[in-house]
C-alpha cells in the first residue's frame, strides 16, 4: 500500500500547526502565574491578554474582556448554557437547542431537566437547517438561552444565525452559539451576527488541545458553573493553560488571516471529492449542498456499515470518520443522521471527510479512488442489496 | 489490546475474508440480524455424510461482523453437524484472539447464523428441531447495537 498516508478527520482532532507551536513552545518551558507581581507572571499575564486580544479579533468582539479562556469546547458551551440558565432562574425555568447540537450542548441541556428546567428541541430539515416555524413556536415568556451551533461537525451545515438571532432577540432571550467547527473556517462576527454567547476550541483552529474560549456579550446575566480562585472574570477559576491559551490565540491570528484563501483552496478540493464520490452508485450527500463548511464532504452509502468502511480506508491510508453507531463509544446511531430525517440502516453507512492545510489537490484522486474500493468490497460482501426490502419499515422503529 | 482496537487475527479476516459468497440452492441457509442494528449474516452450507463439505457467507456490518463470519466458516469446514452445533460465539472469538468487549454482544453473532442453517438443513431432512425461543432476527430497540436483544 501507498505509505504517505492521508488524513481527512480533522474534525476529530486537528494536528497542532507548527507556527503555532513554535509560538507557543516558550510558555511550556517557563512556569509563571498570571497572578504572579514577579516578572514570570507578568510574562504569563502578558501572553494571556495577547491571545485575547487575537481571539477577539477573529470572532469581531467588542473588546478583549469579552473573550474568557476556557478548557475546551465543553467547558464553554456547560459555563454558557447553566451559566445563563442558572443565573436567569428568576425570569423562567426553559432552555432550548436544536435536535443536532454536540453532545457537550444537549448534555447539559438535558442535565439542567434535573433541576426543575424543561428542554425543547428544534427539529431540522433533511438538509440540516433548523426549521424556524418550530423555533418560533417553541420560544415562550420562560425561555433564558437557545443554543445553536453555526455549523455542524457532522454533516457540514451552516445554520442561518443571523435570521435566529433576530427571533431570539425580538423574544427576550440569550443567543448561545457553538462555533466549534467553523471558527476560522468561516467569517464569524459576533455583532454583525447578533450572537450573545459564542463557544471556540483550540484545537480546532489548529491550535493545542486543552483550551477553548466562551465569548460572553457586554451586559449577559451569567454566572459561574465552578467556584473558586476567580480567575477569567470569576467565571472559569483555575491557573490559566498559558501554552494552550498562547497557541490558541496564535491559531485564531493565523486562522482570520489565512481564512479568506485557504477556505477557497480547501472548497475547491472539497468539491472535487464531492463530485468525484458521489459518481458511486447508491451514494448520497448528507447535509447541505450549499450552505456548509468549505472543508467538509460527509456522504452515506446504502447497504454497507460504517466502521467497517473507516477500516478500510484506513488500510488504504486515508483516515476519515463515520457516524455510524458501531464506531461510537454508546453504539448508537448519530442522532444527526436520524434527526434529518435517515432512517437507522441509513445512518449505519455514513463517512465524513474534514480537509485542512496538509490536504492537496492530488489527494483527490487517492481518496476517491479508496472510496470507490470500499463501497465495492463491502458491497461484494453485503447480504443486502435493496433498502428496506427484506426488513418492512415498521421493524426499524420500536 | 482487545480494549483498544482489533486483533490482528480480527483485521487479517476483515481484509480478507474466507468463504464469502453464495451457494446456489444450498442444503441449508441461516439467516441472522437486522439492518437497523447494524448487523446482518447469512451462511450457506452444503453437508455431506452428516459432514460441512462447503460453506459461504455474506455479511452487512462492522469489522467484528464480517470477521466472525470468515472465521466460523474456517471453524465449521469439515466439522460434523452435531460439532459444528456446539460451536459458541465465545469460541469464535477466541480463534480471533479477542473482540472488544463491546462487540461480544452486538457483531459477534456468526455462531447463531451457522446454527440456524443447521437447523435449516434438519428441518429439510424432516428431523424435528427442538426450538429453543431464539428468534434468527433480532429486535432493535432503535438505539443501534447497544440496544439489540436477541
Amino acid at each position: 500500500m501507498d505509505n504517505s498516508k492521508i488524513y481527512m478527520d480533522r474534525g476529530s482532532a486537528t494536528p497542532i500547526d507548527s507556527r503555532v507551536l513554535e509560538f507557543a513552545y516558550p510558555f511550556l518551558k517557563t512556569a509563571g502565574n498570571p497572578s504572579a507581581l514577579h516578572r514570570q507572571g507578568l510574562e504569563a499575564k502578558t501572553a494571556i491578554e495577547d491571545a485575547r486580544q487575537k481571539v477577539m479579533e477573529l470572532i469581531n468582539a467588542e473588546k478583549p474582556a469579552s473573550i474568557i479562556f476556557t478548557s475546551g469546547a465543553t467547558e464553554s458551551n456547560n459555563i454558557a448554557i447553566r451559566g445563563t440558565a442558572m443565573r436567569n432562574i428568576g425570569r423562567g425555568k426553559h432552555v432550548m437547542g436544536s435536535a443536532i447540537e454536540h453532545m457537550s450542548v444537549l448534555n447539559p441541556l438535558k442535565d439542567l431537566t434535573k433541576s426543575g428546567f424543561t428542554m425543547d428541541l428544534i427539529p431540522v430539515d433533511s438538509t440540516g437547517i433548523v426549521d424556524m416555524n418550530k423555533l418560533e413556536e417553541m420560544i415562550s415568556q420562560e425561555t433564558i438561552v437557545l443554543s445553536i451551533m453555526h455549523a455542524n461537525n457532522e454533516i457540514g451545515t451552516i445554520q442561518p444565525i443571523k435570521e435566529i438571532s433576530k427571533i431570539v432577540h425580538e423574544k427576550g432571550l440569550y443567543l448561545h452559539v457553538d462555533a466549534t467547527a467553523s471558527a476560522g473556517k468561516v467569517p464569524i462576527d459576533v455583532q454583525d451576527m447578533g450572537i450573545d454567547l459564542l463557544t471556540l476550541s483550540s484545537n480546532d483552529l489548529g491550535g493545542p488541545q486543552g483550551a477553548g474560549a466562551l465569548y460572553i456579550k457586554t451586559g449577559t446575566r451569567i454566572q459561574t458553573v465552578m467556584p473558586g480562585g476567580g480567575q477569567e472574570r470569576g467565571l472559569r477559576s483555575g491557573s490559566e493553560n498559558i501554552f494552550a491559551i498562547a497557541g490558541m490565540g496564535e491559531a485564531a491570528r493565523l486562522a482570520k488571516e489565512e481564512l479568506p484563501v485557504e477556505s477557497e483552496r480547501l472548497k475547491e478540493i472539497r468539491d472535487q471529492l464531492i463530485h468525484e464520490i458521489l459518481k458511486n452508485e447508491k451514494t448520497f450527500l448528507t447535509g447541505h449542498p450549499e450552505n456548509r463548511l468549505p472543508h467538509h464532504a460527509s456522504f452515506r452509502f446504502s447497504f454497507i456499515e460504517g466502521e467497517s468502511i473507516l477500516l478500510m480506508m484506513d488500510f488504504q491510508g486515508v483516515q476519515i470518520s463515520t457516524g455510524s453507531a458501531c464506531s461510537s463509544k454508546t453504539l448508537e446511531a448519530s442522532h444527526v443522521l436520524l434527526a434529518t430525517g435517515l432512517t437507522h440502516e441509513q445512518a449505519h453507512g455514513s463517512m465524513v471527510l474534514t480537509l485542512g492545510h496538509e490536504n492537496k489537490p492530488e489527494d483527490v484522486k487517492v481518496v476517491a479512488d479508496a472510496t470507490k474500493k470500499t463501497i465495492d468490497r463491502l458491497r461484494m460482501l453485503s447480504p443486502i442489496t435493496q433498502e428496506g426490502e427484506e426488513y418492512p419499515e415498521e421493524e426499524h422503529h420500536h | 489490546m482487545t480494549d483498544i482496537g482489533y486483533t490482528e487475527k480480527v483485521m487479517d479476516h476483515f481484509m480478507n475474508p474466507r468463504n464469502v459468497g453464495v451457494i446456489e440452492d444450498p442444503d441449508g441457509y441461516g439467516k441472522v440480524g437486522n439492518p437497523t442494528c447494524g448487523d446482518v449474516m447469512e451462511i450457506f452450507i452444503n453437508i455431506a455424510d452428516n459432514k460441512i463439505t462447503e460453506i459461504k457467507f455474506r455479511t452487512f456490518g462492522c469489522g467484528s461482523a464480517i470477521a466472525t463470519s470468515s472465521m466460523i466458516t474456517e471453524m465449521a469446514i469439515g466439522k460434523t453437524l452435531e460439532e459444528a452445533m456446539e460451536i459458541t460465539r465465545n469460541d469464535v472469538a477466541e480463534s480471533l484472539d479477542g473482540l472488544p468487549p463491546k462487540k461480544m454482544h452486538c457483531s459477534n453473532l456468526a455462531a447463531d447464523a451457522l446454527q440456524e442453517a443447521v437447523k435449516d438443513y434438519w428441518k429439510k431432512q424432516g428431523k424435528v428441531v427442538e426450538d429453543d425461543g431464539d428468534s434468527p432476527e433480532m429486535t432493535c430497540g432503535g438505539g443501534g447495537c447497544d440496544s439489540c436483544v436477541k
